[in-house]
């Protein structure tokens, strides 16, 4: 929370500064190397983030209100999130906006994990403007599972929402009006997923509208 | 004469998305009864060309220059963003020297960003003189954006860790005799515009947007200080070091398109006054921190944000320890904003539609990305 008003590497805090003293070191190792351009698969990094649990009031809060509900409450590198159950996350919301002062939800976006169960992170960015904080909620939904539509508690979630399932094909049950937004609205496949190629198309679609083979 | 030639029902007209006042290619579909607006629907997306996806296939550094064509009127602030977000990853922070430089570029990049709004939002009212002005103006800052990194619109002028460039020779000059030539064009632009009265009566009550609402909408930047609220990133959460310097946070009352232009107009004053302090505290030494050739952070992920002229402008970067990023996400002010358009043309008429457009200051390449 501290260090959220002091962005960049300073930070005393253990174990950021603990990650941070790598970085420099790992260039020098690859340098030796006869300069692989891309190093594809290094099996080497850790494979989970060197968060560490985040105690505080509010986090104590949150975890006395909704038990179960919330999985975990961490940091990393002085920004905290809370990870919780796909169906905890909304409510959550709810709760930060109408009794901790969390009045502005930032951002809603998904991360792809194709190789996990729980095929996507759905996360919520917000912020108090009387508190000047900022905390990330997380949630891990599988495929095909539709999470409750933030938009009853923020009507900015609406256009966040529609991107989000534009992208990665998740469909927010109860949104007012769950259109494409950035793509065509006949378009085929969910380009932010990973196994959406980058040079994939809709071929019919591009055919059909645009009236070439392809526009690759 | 058919029943209907006087039919009042709701009539559903298009606008753009080839339109001049759109800025770009943004096309509103309008509900209107007569000249009254009862509903909008944007129709978004001819500009996407899918920067997220093209981030996940590129390395750090490669995809940085990708990040200038979002907000292509203030490249220098998304290069910002970019670079904060994955130095943030790496917990590395740029040298002091490359923290003042960017500082004064990027305050340079707002002062160029806010003139080419307030030309071509005055141009879509119907003046069409400041639009002269504001160019001319602008021209000294992309001259030097230009003698500084070869580019004057996408400039891709820093690197993760600081610079690529060392300052020309004069550059503190050049920057010194902007500072003193600008404030005296704004006062310029203001007799032109501020107490025109065809200026004011073509704003003044048109598009208001409370507090309470912008908060309720994710409205930030400008929009946000018309209407009351005195925030802005570089005062609650500082980067950069932007806590040294001794600036104000214009804010007005009424949340209307004048207020937000008021807004603007002071904060490239005080963009002068941050650019006049920093330029004589330049200090000596490195301008890149150690970051090493290959740019990869450790897993885990970070959402860092930036006051951009248009608002909250945030990178949220996942990273899975590997050369390029696993996820990048953009949060755009001008996309999170325009989703306030409907509330504040509601029940205006379609002439004001125009100029609400423009108070937004929305640019196209951002919202669609």
């Amino acid at each position: 929370m501290a260090d959220e008003q002091k962005p960049g590497g300073s930070e005393v805090p253990s174990p950021p500064a603990g990650e941070g003293a790598k970085p420099p070191a790992k260039p020098a190792a690859d340098a030796a190397k006869p300069a692989p351009p891309k190093p594809a698969a290094p099996p080497k990094p850790p494979a989970t983030m060197a968060a560490t649990p985040w105690d505080s009031d509010l986090a104590r809060e949150v975890k006395a209100r909704f038990g179960d509900g919330v999985l975990a409450a961490s940091t990393y590198l002085g920004q905290d999130f809370v990870l919780t159950k796909p169906e905890s996350a909304v409510p959550v919301l709810e709760y930060l906006k109408l009794e901790a002062d969390f009045d502005y939800l930032v951002d809603i976006t998904a991360v792809d994990w194709p190789k996990r169960a729980e095929r996507f992170d759905l996360v919520y960015i917000v912020y108090s403007f009387p508190h000047n904080q900022r905390i990330r909620i997380k949630t891990q939904i599988v495929d095909g599972f539709e999470p409750r539509t933030a938009t009853g508690v923020h009507l900015t979630a609406n256009w966040l929402e529609r991107e989000v399932f534009d992208m990665f094909g998740i469909r927010f049950a109860g949104h007012p009006d769950l259109r494409r937004i950035l793509m065509p609205e006949d378009w085929q496949g969910y380009p932010l997923r990973k196994d959406y190629g980058i040079l994939q198309q809709d071929v019919r679609w591009v055919q059909e509208n645009l009236g070439i083979e392809s526009g690759q | 004469m058919p029943d209907t030639f006087l039919d009042s029902t709701e009539l559903v007209l298009n606008m753009g998305p080839q339109h001049p006042s759109t800025h770009g290619v943004l096309r509103v579909i309008l509900k209107l009864d007569g000249e009254k607006i009862l509903g909008t629907d944007c129709v978004i997306g001819y500009l996407h060309r899918g920067v997220e996806k093209i981030a996940e296939n590129r390395t750090y550094a490669q995809f940085n220059p990708y990040v200038d064509r979002m907000d292509y009127v203030a490249a220098i602030s998304n290069g910002l963003g970019y670079c904060l977000a994955v130095e943030k990853l790496l917990n590395v922070e740029a040298p002091p020297r490359a923290q003042v430089v960017r500082v004064i570029l990027t305050e340079l990049n707002r002062i160029a960003s806010h003139l080419l709004w307030l030309g071509t939002h005055a141009l879509d009212i119907g003046a069409i003189t400041p639009v002269f002005y504001c160019f001319r103006e602008r021209e000294e800052a992309l001259k030097i954006f230009e003698q500084y990194c070869g580019a004057r619109l996408t400039t891709h002028a820093f690197r993760i860790g600081g610079l690529q460039y060392e300052t020309y020779e004069g550059f503190e000059r050049d920057v010194k005799e902007f500072c003193k030539m600008f404030p005296p064009k704004v006062d310029e632009y203001e007799e032109l515009l501020t107490n025109n009265r065809i200026w004011a009566g073509r704003l003044k009550g048109v598009g208001i947007l409370n507090g309470d609402d912008c908060k309720e909408y994710g409205v930030t930047g400008p929009v946000l200080r018309a209407a009351g609220v005195k925030w802005d990133l570089r005062k609650a959460q500082p980067y950069s070091g932007y806590e040294k310097y001794d600036f104000e946070i214009p804010t007005r009352e009424n949340g209307d398109t004048y207020d937000r232009y008021i807004v603007r107009m002071q904060e490239m004053r005080q963009s002068v006054r941050i650019m006049e302090q920093a330029v004589e505290a330049i200090p000596a030494g490195p301008i890149l921190g150690k970051v090493g050739k290959v740019i990869k952070p450790p897993v885990g992920e970070a959402y860092v944000s930036i006051e951009a002229p248009k608002g909250e402008l945030g990178y949220y970067v996942v990273s899975d320890g590997s050369t390029q990023p696993y996820r990048v996400r953009v949060r755009p002010p001008s996309y999170v904003n325009l989703q306030a358009l409907d509330k504040m043309v509601r029940g205006a008429l379609i002439a004001d539609i125009v100029a609400v457009i423009g108070t937004l200051d929305i640019v196209l390449g951002e919202v669609d990305r």
